[in-house]
């Protein structure tokens, strides 16, 4: 046998089983980028790099993981991984560390993790799920329902607080209510809705988050404080030009005038060093990257597989639009990282594990469709 | 396969694919518009962005404002600033900590209490910020690290600000102290929406005054913005708004009042608050013992804070306004009062007193054996009759006391200008059911009024409270506000902010029945128990005498007799007043485990009323009275 023989080919085909190569090599250029722009960004943090690519290991080995279980057996866990999320969420009410006076973390064991994190998954994972059993005829009730479970968590997010992984949860739910077919009217209504409960919304939001906000309208107002890091990300961004100011030569970086460079602004920096030819690379990766998932939900073989998949592409988009959007300065300043670039190790598990996801339905998709 | 279903089933795909469509649009469209910004902030903007960017050589460095002073009512400085050098590491730009610290030990002494502070600060602090490692270097420190700042990446000296309270422990309890900033400050602070005005702040009150007019001592960061190289090092200052120094602070204290007070006590533990009765000022506030705040300038080092956090006399605790202690016999005036006002007692009832009062089985003992015989009303607080107290508190009911008690503020927090009051408790049936959860232990058994009537059982008020009950009391039932501070002031402008009296309220009283217990209180310190320690006074007073059983002794406790022993002595009070005819001064005096208030706690108080009303200074400052044995015959 071929196979006997040449036993290195044996082992690459059993590791490449159901794994993707496109969505793999557009995530992992874009993830090159993130190295590369980190060290530029970590230039007085050596470790951060190397801490990078440890995250980003442990990462592949989960999509690995995920990628080989197919989407019927990822159905059985929706149920199990909502209420488990729920419940760290409630934990982390009742025993979370304060950070930053944001009560988001939860000590297990040695290490500690954000559980609104998990959520991002869990809740798209059981909203598909829920529409899936219903599938024969959805009805407005069902969709009611589908809004209550996904308000359940986006509220206990929201109220931690942090903004910015409220939002992302909410879009991850309501994608999949989208694309289960809510009707346009009912979407127009909503939007009306959203928009009316705007005014009670601002009431509900901290101090700080208000100031952020507004800071949008005019950062000026304030340049020692909650205007600072819009200002100077934009300037990081503007003075950027064309081309850039070439790697390692951000002056806004290296003079430490961009904050949380190796997190939420790290966009600003790649922008300062690469310009908007950089910028595009990477928006043309993004948008590679989201219609590669897209197109795989096009073609899933279940009802279940095309809402998950669906999400889940359109997650990434999110995660890429408000990040950009916010350094850019147009959207304003809430916490969501960079996909595949930010530094940390949370987020990054969590997109990789949307890729397995993706390739899993992806290599399932004919089973049923014959 | 029927075709129906199949149909039904292409029909779906085939609408699931045009919103995928749709989202694939959506995605494109904000795409675009990200390009848009771009194409906007980096191609048509560029130039403004470009040089904004090389501006941005223009560091703004936000100046920390100069923290306001702390002074007396005299004037005398309590809490100043002077500056020094200080060596600071930023610890992410060192790579190897150790070595670094190790080898800054060849040039500039390194202690190994200022390693293990470093230690604790670094676990404390935030990723982007530079530590202490030494302060208050010398100039010849200065110059030998400046020789050896080559080797030092990541290290820098720095002239910085220090806080100091020239008098040491003086008021320890009043000025509180300042510390670093951590990071549950910085939360209040970005809660308050301050935190920008504290970018380039490193110390915050902690406790006290310090903590309590924090925002006024403060003042405004100003910003600097300095020309800096490709490297990040400042080379020229081009333009400046100066910071705006705190306000100064001065308290309603007069030093020399407060170190008389506290030398009274010795090495004594205890407190003492004294005020003004017609407008809440605070004259004199101990706690004893106190601390030197001096420690926490630039960070405690483990083993101080150790020492003081650990040792058995709580330094740190502050008994004025946190510790809790039954008022004892100074309860009785107000009990008194409240007999002539409910009408249960006129000035002529008496009572015959044979050491004992019964009740039901049991047996409430006088202090003294064997009885006042006859007494009334003015001879009751006179000689501190328990027998007369057990009896009119029967009468009255703990409704009826709890609910005329309340007027004078036992049992609720002063609302002095400090953090962290005790509220004490006023104790009541409803109390009663609200602290306990077993419904036998929630029932009020008419048996524990007793005790109530001489200022024991479940009684407990802060000092700060007996002292404003008693200045209440003098000032015939007009409440102020207790303030430590009377006046803010800007130092640039001069200008003057007065801290007014606040009239809390007015305890409807006849003035007669006030009259009555005034006077009885002067008939302690001039023929009864407070006469020994008022003897030769050249002005008026009123007073009387207390003392508190200690109750609740820990099991673990036990095994050093010695100390036990202690700890378990009753603690000693007096409250009083001066002159009588219109008082100027009231006070309450707690001496913990001292015995009989007469002997410990009066001395005190009539070395405070002398040197506030004639300005004389005691006989023989620093001696303490000699602590006995509680064996002697003799009334509180």
């Amino acid at each position: 046998m071929e196979l006997a023989r040449n036993p290195l080919r044996s082992l690459t085909a059993y590791l490449a089983e159901g794994i993707d190569g496109t969505l793999l090599a557009i995530a992992l250029a874009i993830a090159a980028l993130g190295l590369v722009t980190l060290y530029s960004a970590s230039y007085d943090q050596p470790g951060r790099v190397a801490g990078q690519a440890a995250n980003l290991a442990v990462a592949l080995g989960a999509m690995w993981l995920v990628a080989r279980v197919p989407p019927q057996t990822l159905m059985r866990f929706a149920l199990p991984a909502y209420l488990f999320g729920l419940l760290l969420l409630v934990a982390v009410v009742l025993f979370g560390d304060v950070v930053n006076g944001a009560r988001r973390w939860l000590h297990i064991g040695v290490t500690r993790f954000q559980p609104s994190e998990m959520m991002k998954l869990a809740l798209p994972l059981l909203l598909a799920w829920y529409f899936h059993r219903r599938e024969a005829g959805l009805r407005p009730l069902d969709f009611a329902v589908g809004a209550a479970l996904l308000a359940l968590p986006v509220l206990m997010i929201a109220r931690q607080p942090d903004l910015g992984t409220a939002v992302l949860v909410a879009a991850a739910g309501f994608y999949v209510i989208f694309f289960a077919g809510v009707g346009w009217k009912l979407l127009a209504a909503l939007g009306v809705l959203g928009l009316a409960s705007l005014a009670p919304l601002w009431g509900l939001l901290h101090d700080y988050q208000r100031r952020r906000i507004l800071m949008l309208l005019d950062p000026a107002q304030d340049p020692l404080g909650a205007g600072y890091h819009i200002i100077q990300s934009t300037i990081a961004v503007g003075s950027g030009g064309l081309t850039g100011k070439g790697w390692l030569h951000g002056t806004q970086t290296h003079l430490e005038f961009i904050p949380e460079r190796h997190t939420d602004f790290v966009f600003a920096v790649f922008s300062e060093e690469f310009g908007l030819l950089g910028n595009c690379l990477l928006l043309v990766l993004y948008a590679l990257l989201v219609g590669r998932g897209l197109m795989i939900a096009a073609n899933a073989a279940s009802f279940f597989a095309r809402l998950l998949a669906g999400s889940i592409a359109l997650m990434f988009f999110t995660y890429a639009f408000v990040n950009m959007g916010m350094v850019a300065g147009i959207l304003p300043v809430v916490g969501v990282p960079l996909p595949f670039i930010s530094y940390g190790g949370t987020a990054l598990a969590t997109l990789f594990v949307g890729l397995g996801i993706l390739m899993s339905v992806h290599r399932h998709r004919k089973l049923v469709q014959t | 396969m029927r075709p129906a279903e199949l149909r039904d089933h292409e029909r779906e795909l085939y609408y699931f694919q045009l919103r995928i469509g749709f989202a694939g649009a959506v995605v494109l469209v904000a795409f675009a518009l990200l390009f848009a910004r771009f194409f906007y902030l980096q191609v048509v903007q560029h130039d403004r962005y470009a040089s904004k960017a090389e501006d941005n050589r223009i560091s703004i460095v936000p100046i920390a404002p100069n923290r306001g002073l702390i002074l007396d009512r005299n004037g005398v400085v309590l809490a100043r600033n002077y500056s020094a050098y200080t060596l600071e590491i930023f610890p992410a730009k060192v790579h190897d900590l150790e070595r670094t610290i190790g080898e800054l030990g060849e040039v500039v002494e390194i202690q190994s209490k200022d390693r293990s502070r470093f230690r604790k600060l670094l676990a404390e602090a935030r990723t982007a910020e530079s530590l202490p490692l030494r302060t208050r270097l010398s100039d010849e420190e200065v110059a030998r690290f400046a020789a050896n700042r080559y080797r030092f990446a990541g290290v820098e000296i720095k002239a910085r600000l220090f806080r100091q309270y020239p008098l040491g422990a003086t008021a320890s309890h009043v000025l509180g102290h300042i510390g670093r900033i951590s990071t549950r400050d910085r939360d209040r602070l970005e809660e308050l929406g301050v935190e920008a005005n504290y970018r380039g702040t490193d110390f915050i009150g902690k406790a006290g005054i310090e903590a309590s007019y924090q925002h006024e001592l403060h003042g405004t960061a100003g910003v600097e913005q300095v020309e800096i190289d490709a490297a990040g090092r400042g080379l020229r200052t081009l333009a400046r708004t100066a910071a705006q120094p705190g306000n100064n602070v001065k308290l309603t204290l007069d030093v020399r009042l407060q170190q008389i007070a506290e030398d009274g006590f010795g090495e004594r533990r205890g407190a003492l608050v004294a005020l003004e009765p017609q407008t809440g000022a605070v004259l004199a506030f101990v706690s004893r013992p106190g601390f030197d705040p001096n420690l926490f300038v630039d960070g405690i080092d483990p083993a101080n804070w150790d020492a003081l956090n650990n040792s058995p006399d709580r330094p740190l605790n502050n008994r004025a306004i946190a510790g809790v202690y039954p008022p004892g016999s100074t309860f009785k005036p107000f009990m008194a009062l409240a007999a002539l006002e409910l009408g249960k007692r006129t000035p002529r009832s008496v009572i015959h007193d044979p050491g004992y009062f019964v009740f039901g089985e049991r047996r409430f003992r006088d202090s003294k054996p064997g009885g006042h015989g006859t007494v009334d009303l003015y001879k009751s607080i006179v000689v501190s009759s328990d027998t007369f107290y057990y009896q009119l508190a029967n009468d009255l009911g703990i409704d009826a006391i709890a609910g005329f008690m309340q007027h004078f503020g036992f049992g609720a927090r002063t609302g002095i200008d400090l953090e962290g009051e005790a509220s004490g408790v006023l104790p009541s049936p409803q109390w009663k059911k609200k602290r306990f959860r077993q419904p036998e232990q929630q029932k009020w058994y008419a048996g524990e009024t007793i005790s109530i009537g001489i200022g024991q059982g479940y009684n407990a008020y802060t000092p700060a409270q007996l002292a404003l009950a008693v200045a209440t009391l003098a000032n015939q039932g007009a409440m102020y506000r207790p303030h430590l501070v009377s006046q803010v002031e800007n130092p640039r402008s001069g200008t003057r902010r007065a801290i007014e009296p606040e009239l809390v309220k007015r305890v409807p009283l006849r003035a007669e029945n006030v009259e009555f217990v005034l006077r009885a209180m002067a008939g302690v310190n001039r023929e009864g128990t407070g006469a020994r320690a008022f003897a030769g006074a050249q002005y008026t007073s009123g007073g009387k005498t207390g003392t508190a059983q200690v109750v609740g002794m820990k099991q673990n406790e036990k095994y050093d007799e010695r100390r036990v022993s202690e700890r378990l002595r009753d603690h000693a009070l007096f409250i009083a007043f001066a002159p009588l005819e219109s008082p100027r001064i009231a006070l309450a005096v707690l001496v913990e485990n001292s015995g009989f208030g007469a002997r410990a706690a009066a001395p005190i108080a009539r070395a405070v009323l002398d040197y506030y009303l004639l300005g004389k200074l005691p006989a023989a400052p620093n001696k303490p009275a000699p602590v006995e044995d509680a064996e002697e015959e003799e009334s509180d």
